[in-house]
């Protein structure tokens, strides 16, 4: 199969094209993770889980006659109300703990909404059909869902928005400011509670955007969640805390690699890929910081 | 050791070689209940002892089942055409084949988990923190994903272990498994309080308080988390062999590599019983046994919600475990000294 790769170009750019505007989708996803782990210090194993609830919504619409992209606006109203519900239930409880404990109280979490999900639903493979169509581009070589490009678009524009928002809103500046120093914005006057569970909400609905998305371009099953938090997470440590480019960027990385993956190893080998990816990042990392643990004796 | 003790050690271990026979119906449940003893205590060296909490030492476990069954069945038949007959039907192991196998299999069930964790252990085990939990988290699934990606292990449709071979008309299958476990059990009681009380443990202590600190004692902490490290993959590998003949049927992301169920019930069962302590696991394991038998039978279908509820329920309430709570309530009990002034200047703070 690798040498087909090389042959046909036309495969390549399919590849590339795929990867990028599913990475922009990753990248959302990956955002809401670096904006909860910058703020409040937690590592949200249920991230991917919010995401296919996310989709679900999105889904539910399409079976009862209304057009799924209206999900993108539905789902992260609802999903913003979910996870001001998670943090008011589990997670003020872990905000200021070991890291640990969050990790495993969100682990947790994610087997709750797991199995919940799968009751709800089932346990079938469903996607929301959009019927936008393809475009083909290269004399009919490369063949682009409409849907992918429209989920691609309506990522950056959430993106944009929430960049825009967390500068210049009032509720924006409290959250920097909170993910700066929570005590000294507790000392000016910053309920830093109320940060901490709109910053939850903010990230489940970012959760809810990526996931109806998903559900338009792929497809949803209640046992897909943790490849979603794996990539995001990896995604958030290749580019490092709020540095929103680097995570568009790695995020893009992120998703051409898998479909390089994909077409290479077969697709069976696609979620291991991922993650034995994270295993070599999180290493190479361990190296790197090593060596300038050492520079520093 | 005094002799309080001994009467307790002696008392439990004749409990253990007499209880397949007092309660006959539940020799399944009780080599089950041995095998997450052992996945409670070794976790215990890395989680409670020496402060990296990992999710990865399912892919010890995981990988001592396939290469036990492996050995099994690749030393007398050809491995690929077992999987794919499904296994029992083309070919029988006579009894004397299915013990050597099972002695085989488990030797190299140990071993080769342990070598893997000497060789990942220098560039896993520099991970700190969170950064460590999730990138065992990463390993024990990937290893599933990959797995079952195998043609010669039986890929998505699993593995069927050599069924227990029928000698004469007698069902030993549950005692023989049972007895296996035991003793899989006792060598790992042996060997962790054997450990426990050297300065081994000490440093791995030391390790958890601080790092550097150690490190800056002069204590090469690499070495010895690796050398923990391995020691867990040792008794993981051996459990892991023990279960996938007691289960006979190995899959790779429900059996096997199930980071969903037994990789997080090791953990949960010692923090349930207080990480940190020998007992501590033990008592969780237990406790967490009969806790899952009661969900897996009276809530079916709902076993999962109740495990995460469970999960965020010990995890934000009880992080401590059972042994933290009474070593707060009675330290005296614990070897700690107490000021009695200083302890009512608390209670009455409180």
């Amino acid at each position: 199969m690798d040498f087909l790769v090389f042959q046909y170009p036309m495969i390549t750019i399919q590849a590339c094209l795929d990867g990028l505007l599913l990475g922009i989708l990753f990248a959302l996803i990956a955002y809401g993770m670096a904006l909860q782990w910058g703020v409040m210090n937690i590592i949200n194993i249920a991230q991917g889980d919010l995401v296919i609830l996310g989709g679900y919504i999105a889904y539910f619409m399409y079976l009862y006659g209304i057009h799924p992209a209206w999900g993108v606006i539905v789902s992260p109203i609802i999903m913003y109300f979910v996870g001001i519900a998670i943090y008011k239930l589990v997670i003020n409880k872990v905000v200021d703990r070991d890291l640990f404990i969050s990790i495993l109280a969100t682990f947790g979490i994610s087997i709750l909404f797991m199995q919940l999900m799968n009751f709800a639903f089932g346990a079938d493979v469903v996607l929301a059909n959009s019927g936008y169509g393809t475009t083909m581009l290269f004399d009919n070589n490369v063949v682009l869902p409409n849907s992918k490009i429209f989920s691609a678009f309506i990522s950056i524009v959430f993106a944009i928005c929430l960049v825009v928002y967390m500068k210049r809103s009032k509720l924006g500046r409290a959250i920097r400011a909170t993910a700066q120093n929570a005590r000294a914005a507790k000392i000016l006057g910053v309920n830093t509670e109320k940060v901490y569970a709109a910053t939850f909400g903010i990230n489940a609905a970012l959760c809810g955007v990526a996931g109806a998305l998903i559900s338009i371009t792929f497809t949803i099953h209640p046992y897909m969640g943790l490849p979603y938090t794996i990539r995001s997470f990896m995604i958030v440590i290749v580019a490092g805390l709020g540095n929103l480019p680097g995570v568009a960027m790695s995020g893009m990385g992120l998703g051409i690699f898998e479909e390089f993956a994909d077409y290479i190893l077969g697709t069976e080998f696609r979620i291991g890929s991922v993650f034995l990816l994270l295993v070599l990042i999180l290493v190479y990392r361990r190296f790197k910081l090593s060596r300038k643990r050492e520079y520093l004796k | 050791m005094n002799k309080n003790s001994w009467i307790l050690y002696i008392g439990l271990l004749v409990f253990g070689l007499v209880a397949p026979f007092i309660f006959p119906a539940f020799k399944v449940q009780l080599s089950i209940l041995c095998v997450l003893i052992v996945l409670a205590t070794t976790w215990n060296i890395q989680g409670g002892e020496m402060g990296y909490n990992t999710f990865g030492n399912i892919l010890f476990y995981g990988l001592g089942m396939y290469l036990c069954a492996s050995v099994q069945v690749g030393m007398f038949f050809p491995l690929a055409e077992w999987t794919e007959s499904g296994g029992e039907k083309t070919f029988v192991h006579t009894p004397s084949q299915f013990f050597q196998g099972m002695a085989a299999g488990l030797v190299v069930a140990a071993i080769v988990p342990t070598i893997v964790a000497g060789l990942i252990g220098y560039a896993i085990l520099g991970l700190r923190g969170h950064y460590f939990a999730i990138c065992t988290l990463g390993l024990g699934v990937a290893a599933g994903e990959i797995s079952g990606g195998i043609e010669i292990i039986g890929a998505g449709q699993g593995f069927t272990t050599p069924p227990f071979p029928n000698i004469g008309g007698l069902e030993a299958r549950g005692e023989f498994f049972y007895f296996l476990s035991f003793g899989a059990l006792v060598l790992t009681f042996i060997a962790v309080r054997a450990i426990y009380t050297t300065r081994f443990r000490l440093i791995l202590n030391a390790i958890r308080d601080n790092e550097d600190k150690a490190e800056a004692m002069g204590i090469e902490t690499m070495k010895y988390k690796i050398t923990g490290w391995m020691i867990s993959a040792f008794f993981c590998g051996l459990a892991g062999g023990i279960m996938g003949g007691l289960v006979g049927y190995i899959d790779s992301t429900d059996v096997a590599f199930d980071g969903r169920e037994m990789g997080v019930f090791m953990v949960l069962m010692a923090i349930l019983g207080g990480k940190g302590t020998l007992w501590g696991p033990i008592i969780g394991a237990t406790l967490f046994h009969f806790f899952k038998e009661g969900f897996w039978t009276f809530f079916l279908g709902w076993q999962y919600v109740a495990l995460g509820v469970l999960i965020v329920v010990i995890v934000i309430y009880f992080p401590e475990g059972l042994m933290g709570w009474l070593r707060e309530k009675y330290p005296e009990r614990f070897g700690e000294v107490v000021d009695e002034a200083d302890r009512k200047a608390q209670v009455e703070l409180k």
